[in-house]
Parts: structure tokens; sequence; C-alpha cells
């Protein structure tokens, strides 16, 4: 039914943002364990609130259950996940091997991510991978999507079988307050160039400086080849505001915000003032075609957050939808 | 050249166990040059033996490099009536020293680091890890591969800050940040632009254990 619809995976985040909608992603980290039940009651919280939710892959190099199958899970309460896969854990047989998977099992979205570092987790006298960065593995997927694998080798079980390609929505992350700044908005040429169709920021809570990199994004014209959706993320106290800009690497949190959370006499609620105000302002910024929303460990208010914003209820897309 | 490093004295000595007779052999080249496994550091840690086990023989002999054959072959007569060969080599001299001497007993005395540079002294650090296929000329001859610590092709990832790397950002520099500010110094960021495709690992060791052949070189 959807021949034609210039679709490049059909996923409901595609739809959304093809069609000018200001899109909602949501974020779920799956459990350290193998009991999932955690996974249904975040899902929950987000269920017909975003379009589509991140699901990490071992985030902080920590073992949790898969991003292939908490994004099924995912599925079955009602999301679109958004597979994330970085290349610290794969090579690029074990990538592909999982993005056909992936695709099998129903998943339209993959967000691709260097990863970061064993040493920050659980594992640290581990051996990484990094076959691939994520670059290329953008370019590898976008391959994939197009029929062939990374080798060239076509997409089909035998010479007379039809090619069946994994026709995925391709993401992948972009940091603008990493170092040197004057490359990030190359390193996003680069991921256009790779063919990515997404990006999702690191959390913005330096305006300044975002607005800055968005600029450069525009003069460049990236923001007509690939959506940008800014990342946001509520403190829930002011605790976690000192710890962010002291703990966290690659952000910055100017002192502003930490003072203004310390002097409120209700933190929670001074945070998601906070998110709703940069939540306004992104609105408004030329080139931003949706906020990824990172409530992280605090799902919960997600709702709320997006209701007062007025980013609720989502908008309709075609279920039915296939990649033309 | 090949950095190495000693191994602390307890591994050592665990090593040593139940041998009466050890040949300390250092080697003259690299790890002498990083103050490792030289003529000197053989005599420092013979003697460090002989004060904690006075009753075994440790006898001293350094040769000028234990990755090849002509000089390994020097030692082969000091080398009898030793039960256990001590070499302060690479880990390619301590394998090499073996493969020639193959009735004795060989364990190494030092730990083998990187391919490196004397960057000052007493400070080495990592600058190849011998990929296979160079590319140093797309990169101001900064090494993507040795110094970034996830060995990116295609630039510095979201962990770079203030010019240092994730991992250890108050040791750690950031590899690509150096390549950046080499490119920009050159006037060649333009090399910053270019999409750089996935790597052929198969010419590392990733391929499997790799030779160099030569005929013009054969005897």
């Amino acid at each position: 039914m959807s021949k034609g619809n210039g679709l490049k995976s059909g996923s409901r985040l595609e739809q959304v943002l093809a069609a000018g909608h200001f899109a909602v992603t949501g974020e779920l980290g799956p459990p350290k364990s193998a009991d999932p039940s955690i996974i249904e009651q975040k899902c929950g919280y987000l269920k017909d609130k975003v379009d589509a939710v991140n699901i990490t892959d071992n985030q902080t190099a920590i073992v949790r259950v898969s991003s292939i199958a908490a994004g099924v899970l995912a599925m079955r309460h009602g999301l679109e996940p958004v597979m994330q896969m970085v290349c610290r854990d794969r090579n690029r047989i074990a990538m592909q091997s999982d993005i056909l998977g992936a695709y099998v099992l129903g998943l339209r979205n993959i967000l691709c991510l260097t990863g970061d570092h064993q040493c920050f987790g659980n594992h640290p006298t581990s051996k990484y991978v990094f076959d691939l960065d994520s670059i290329q593995q953008v370019e590898m997927v976008r391959k994939m999507r197009d029929g062939r694998f990374l080798c060239g080798e076509e997409i089909r079980n035998s010479k007379k079988a039809d090619l069946a390609p994994p026709k995925m929505f391709i993401g992948a992350a972009e940091n603008p307050f990493g170092d040197p700044f004057e490359f990030r908005v190359i390193r996003l040429a680069k991921k256009a160039k790779a063919g990515v169709d997404f990006i999702q920021t690191q959390c913005i809570f330096d305006m300044p400086r975002f607005k800055e990199w968005m600029k450069q994004v525009v003069d460049r014209g990236l923001h007509e080849k690939v959506y940008i959706l800014a990342g946001v993320t509520p403190f829930k106290s002011a605790r976690m505001a000192k710890y962010m800009r002291d703990n966290v690497a690659g952000l910055t949190v100017p002192d502003s915000l930490v003072e203004r959370m310390e002097k409120a006499e209700d933190g929670a609620e001074e945070g998601i003032k906070i998110c709703l105000e940069q939540i306004e302002e992104l609105r408004e910024t030329v080139g931003v075609a949706g906020v990824h929303l990172m409530a992280i460990e605090w799902e919960r208010k997600v709702p709320e957050i997006l209701e007062r914003a007025g980013l609720t209820p989502r908008p309709e897309v075609d279920k039915q939808a296939l990649a033309s | 050249m090949i950095i190495a490093e000693r191994k602390p004295i307890e591994d050592i000595r665990r090593m040593v166990e139940g041998h009466d007779r050890v040949l300390v052999l250092g080697c003259g080249t690299c790890v002498a040059v990083c103050m490792a496994g030289g003529e000197k550091e053989v005599a420092i840690l013979a003697s460090a033996l002989r004060m904690a086990e006075p009753e075994k023989e440790f006898k001293e002999a350094t040769i000028e490099r234990q990755c090849e054959r002509e000089f390994i072959e020097e030692v082969r007569t000091t080398s009898d009536g030793y039960d256990l060969i001590l070499s302060l080599a690479c880990g390619a001299g301590v394998g090499f020293t073996a493969e020639l001497l193959e009735e004795h007993r060989v364990v190494p005395g030092l730990n083998t680091k990187s391919i490196g540079v004397a960057e000052q002294p007493g400070n080495w650090s990592e600058r190849c890890l011998a990929c296979g296929e160079c590319v140093l000329d797309l990169t101001g001859a900064v090494c993507p591969i040795a110094r970034c610590s996830k060995s990116l092709l295609n630039g510095p990832c979201g962990g770079s800050q203030d010019g240092m790397c994730e991992i250890d950002p108050k040791n750690v520099q950031c590899g690509w940040q150096i390549i950046y500010d080499r490119l920009a110094k050159l006037g060649r960021l333009d090399l910053m632009e270019e999409n750089r495709p996935p790597k052929d690992w198969s010419a590392a060791h990733a391929g499997g254990p790799r030779r160099v052949l030569r005929e013009d070189a054969e005897p």
C-alpha cells in the first residue's frame, strides 16, 4: 500500500519527521539483570507520549540486557524503539548480523554510536573492538539499506531470490560540547555524507554554545539533509546538576544553572521548569526538528514534562507503512 | 623503538623458584635505550636477586640484540650449565632466544609495552601499533590508531574535551586533537573533512601472525 511514499524505513519516527512534525524521542536504559519488569514499567510512562524511544546499548560500558532484546520488549509494550549500537563491542560481522536480526524482529530505527570506553564500566579489563568508527558504521547501515553488505555482496538468500535488505532509519549522535569545537560541524557533515537520516545531540545545558553550533549546521545546509533532535535532560535536584557539571565527560553545565537549582525551594520543580524553558527555546531554533528527552532514572516525569510543553498528544501515523 | 618495563621483583623471584643457576640475559638495543633490559639493568637486577636469594648463582650477560640469530649464538656456550635464562629482552627477543637455545627454559623479566619514543628523559610513550598499513600521510604524521584510545579514523569522538581523552582527562591527550592542531598548522584541515573508509585490519594482527619476505635479502 505504501509504494512510492518516499519513506526509507517506514518507521513511526521517520513518518513524524517527514511530515514536518516536531518530533519527541525518549530514552530507556535496559535493566542490569534478567528481570525485565522495569522495561514494562518505564514503557508505561513513555507510551503514547513519545514518537520513539532509544534503547541504550550497554551504556557507560556496564553490562545490561541487549538493546535488541529490550527493543523487542518495548515494542510489545507499545513503543517504537531506536536500537542503539556501539562500535565498542562488535566487529563488522556481528554488527551486520545483529542489524539483520533486529530488522527481522521488527526494529526499524538504529542509532550508530562510537561507545563509551570500556574503562568506565564494570569490565574495565575487557578488550575493545572499534573495527569501525561510528561514521563508517552509518555508511555500512546505509549500504545495507540499499541492498549490499559492507563487503559489497548483495543481501539476498540466493541469486534467484529477491533482495531482502534491512531498511533502517539511520541515526547518530553528535556532541556540540566536545572539542575541538570547530570540528563538531565537520563531523556532522561527514555523517551526513555517510548517509545519516537523523541526529540526536548530547544533553544541552550550554544553550549559547548549542546555538553557535546550530548556526554552523544551518550555514552548511546540513539541517536540510539531516533531522536534528536536540537532547534535553531535566535536573532532579541541585545535587544532580552539580554532579553533571563536575563528573560527566563531554558535558558543559553552566554555573548559573547550578546556582538556580541550588536557590530553588523545590528542586525537582525547578529542574522541570528549566527543561521546559529549554524545550521552548529549542522549538524556536532554526534547524531543530525535535527533542530527545533523556529523563535519566526519572521516566515517570516524562508525561508531565511533555504535557506542560504542549507536545502531547503525538501525531498519528500510518502504522502499516512500509519503506518504498 | 620497543618500549618495555621490568616486571616486579616478586614476579621475577617466583619465576626463578626451583632454579639454582640463572643466566640473566640483557638485550643491548631498544630495551637498553629505554632503561629496562640493557647491561646496566642486568647488573642491577642480578645484584638484587643475589641479595634476595644468596644461595643461588646469577650470571650476567648482555648481547647486542635477542631478535637476531648471530647475537644469540654468541651466548650459546655461556649458557651451558645454567638451568634458567631470565631474558631482559622484549617479547620477541625472549621468544627467539628460547627458540634458538631450545635446551634451556627461558622466562621473561620485562613486560613489553609498545612501539614508542623517548618523549622526555624517563618518559616513553606509544606511537605505533604496527597496523600494517600506515596512514600517517593523512593525519599530519600523528597516528590515530596508536594515539586515539579507540583507534578512530574519522576524527575525535564526543569524549574529547580541552585537548584530553575521556579515558583519563588528566593524563591522556586526545590523539585527534593533536592531529587537528597539526593539520591546522600545516594548512591541511581539508583532510579532516574526508570520510575514511573502514580499515583493512587483515594487514594488522587480525590477519594472523605477520611475516615480511624479501628475496633480495635471502642467503
